[in-house]
């Protein structure tokens, strides 16, 4: 896998994306320097704890970002016909932007139940989406909305699809909503905690699905969680965020096995795992993620760091160190500029 | 240790919850919620109810706790003094010394505390209610108990809102400590938090249980969590306990399939252990028309026509080592290598 990396160019680059959000209390920098690159048909992992901006990187793809929030600079550049689109540069309501969201890039969110409209069918709100990007008649949409409840494994896809969202098990309103974000045949799918609301059983089902999905239509996913455990799974590639940055990045064997900033590390060390010995003292990381207002100077993690350097963390902000490999660290442990 | 005290003991457990409909409001059927479930918890150890959601786990709890009254069965809960109560036949007046001794520790310490109410008045609820101390021995004891719970005593004048989701968690268990209860019953205490602070409570509940004596009956859907917290875990399924051990030979050599397929479904955080997976067949039963026969058969890879047929009962297997399995006996099901 990592030999091909080195050819193939990417389908998506994120580079040094600022996403700030400007509340009457202050500025949250909610995504500060994101930069990563999106290699086709494989599984890229956005992993992080809550308020680390993993969500808000999405949404900044997809231009979807609410107000008060906006993208304040960086370049997100979508590779299309052949040419390079700085989607940041689109208008988020224009008809390019419209045409590449739900058409180039689908979206899967966490909770099923409220992203879809409780008042209209499963079926009519796949309809829509599907007449939206193309130009064809209400029953070929139909048909076209029933292939995609049927290639995500629903059953019974001509009944579901008269159905409401309620209607649904857990299960079967995900499997709903990836076909939805299937049915314009998206290149990339974006997946936002997908199975985060589920059983675990039900997640299984899932993640096999999306694994299915990728090997049969050729996709390449995002997939952003918070569980260590679904990214070793799932992913090739693994963005490691914290507070806004990424603090390191590279093949999932590599973050796993020879992590290399202090915040991987502790967070590895720090889940229980099935594997491990019961009713042993984990190890813990010290204190708890600030709150966005009062972020750190320098390297937001530093007030926590096992390793922090006085003078050197709480000053500058480290930024991302090539390791080999593809694996990048932001870490001043790293850092042979300094 | 000498013989160890049942502190308390679930017999026959049921808890239908009716079906009403049409204008008459007439039941029309039951949701067996908890449907004839037996265990018991000795004094000093951590049991833990586990299994997908609608399988009875929390159910089963608040029956314990009589925040909900049980249709049938018996709870014996023994006091310190040594005698045997029955929970689920005590009014609410006999109830009220009872309930000193079993406290609850809540899942989401965002909805679990009053915001206009500040730490003092949180954690003193429970001796104010009781009219236990002066105005100042509570004020003692709060100090004591943030301190026990590792949170800064000068802190007690603060409104919830000023701490995060983890020390929010320790003021919960502060709460639930202020009466020295023999039995803590945790409702899923650490799914709402962040990995990194997974860890910290977990460690703290682990630690508080040692010095404390403390007995708690843990409710989780998370494996690696139950199993590094428990002594001994019952797999919850479909209002049923399918499987109880402790927690080793459960890991190392489950006996039930649903054990087998749960543990396999959790996915580990290793990519190098990315493993086949057991991914289950279809849904959840539904509580309300629950399959003939074993309840898990529909979606058992190893089912015979005695499962469609025959109720298994929970039977001893090996010492400690209870399944409701009619195959328990032949089938070499895979764990988890310790």
């Amino acid at each position: 896998m990592s030999n091909q990396h080195a050819t193939v160019a990417p389908i998506l680059s994120v580079c040094d994306l600022q996403t700030y959000f400007f509340p009457d209390e202050g500025t949250v920098k909610a995504v500060d320097g994101a930069t990563f690159d999106l290699l086709p048909r494989t599984t890229l992992g956005i992993v992080g704890e809550s308020g680390c901006g993993k969500s808000v990187t999405a949404r900044s793809i997809l231009r979807i970002v609410e107000r008060p929030g906006r993208i304040v600079g960086g370049a997100i550049l979508l590779q299309k016909d052949g040419t390079q689109l700085d989607l940041t540069k689109l208008d988020p309501s224009g008809h390019e932007m419209r045409q590449i969201r739900g058409g180039e890039i689908g979206l899967v969110f966490q909770e099923p139940m409220t992203s879809f409209s409780p008042v209209h069918t499963v079926g009519n709100q796949i309809v829509e989406t599907i007449r939206l990007h193309h130009p064809v008649s209400k029953q070929e949409a139909r048909d076209r909305a029933i292939t995609a409840l049927r290639s995500v494994g629903i059953p019974k896809p001509e009944r579901r699809i008269d159905e409401f969202a309620f209607e649904l098990s857990g299960g079967l309103r995900q499997r709903a909503m990836i076909a939805m974000a299937l049915s314009c045949g998206p290149r990339i799918l974006i997946a936002d905690e997908p199975t985060t609301a589920l059983d675990v059983t039900t997640q299984a089902q899932i993640l096999d699905l999306l694994r299915s999905l990728q090997e049969r239509e050729g996709m390449t996913i995002i997939l952003i969680t918070h569980n260590l455990g679904v990214v070793a799974e799932m992913c090739d590639t693994v963005v490691v965020m914290y507070l806004g940055r990424v603090v390191e990045e590279g093949p999932v064997d590599a973050i796993f096995h020879n992590a290399k900033h202090p915040y991987t590390q502790a967070l590895l060390r720090s889940i229980p795992s099935i594997h491990s010995t019961a009713r042993t003292e984990l190890p813990t990381i010290a204190g708890s993620i600030p709150h966005p207002y009062n972020r750190p100077a320098g390297c937001p993690f530093h007030p926590r760091c096992p390793d922090f350097m006085p003078g050197v963390c709480d000053k500058t902000e480290p930024g991302l160190t090539v390791m080999g490999d593809g694996q990048a660290v932001s870490c001043f442990l790293y850092d042979r500029t300094r | 240790m000498g013989s160890p005290v049942r502190l308390l003991e679930v017999n026959g457990l049921k808890k239908f919850f009716p079906i009403r409909r049409g204008v008459m409001q007439r039941v029309v059927g039951h949701v067996r919620a908890v449907d004839d479930v037996s265990f018991f918890v000795e004094k000093g150890e951590c049991l833990s109810l586990v299994g997908e959601s609608g399988c009875g786990k929390t159910t089963t709890s608040r029956c314990i706790l009589r925040a909900i009254s049980p249709t049938a069965g018996e709870i014996l809960f023994r006091p310190e003094d040594g005698s045997v109560l029955d929970v689920a036949k005590l009014s609410k007046g006999e109830l009220r010394p009872l309930r000193r001794q079993m406290q609850m520790i809540f899942q989401d310490p965002f909805s679990s505390l009053n915001p206009r109410r500040t730490l003092l008045d949180i954690v003193a609820e429970p001796l104010v209610a009781n009219s236990i101390g002066s105005r100042h021995e509570q004020i003692d004891r709060v100090a004591e108990l943030l301190k026990v719970v590792g949170l800064r005593p000068e802190y007690m004048r603060r409104y919830p809102h000023a701490f995060s989701g983890g020390q929010r968690q320790r003021i919960g268990i502060a709460r639930a400590l202020a009466l020295n209860p023999s039995l803590v019953v945790a409702d899923e205490p650490v799914s709402a938090l962040d990995v990194s602070v997974q860890a910290q409570i977990l460690n703290l509940m682990l630690r508080l249980q040692e010095q404390l004596g403390l007995t708690y009956l843990f409710v989780a859907h998370d494996l690696s969590v139950v199993k590094h917290v428990s002594d001994r875990v019952a797999v919850m399924y479909v209002g049923r306990i399918v499987e109880m051990a402790p927690t080793a030979p459960l890991f190392a050599t489950p006996k039930h399939p649903y054990t087998e397929a749960l543990m396999s479904a959790v996915p580990q955080p290793d990519p190098r252990l990315r493993s086949q997976r057991i991914v289950l067949e279809g849904e959840v039963a539904d509580p309300a028309n629950p399959p003939s026969g074993c309840y898990f058969h529909p979606r058992c890879r190893y089912a015979h026509d005695r499962c469609r047929a025959e109720t298994p009962p929970l039977r001893e297997l090996e010492a400690g080592h209870f399944v409701s399995c009619h195959r328990a006996a032949e089938l070499a099901l895979k764990g988890i290598a310790p």
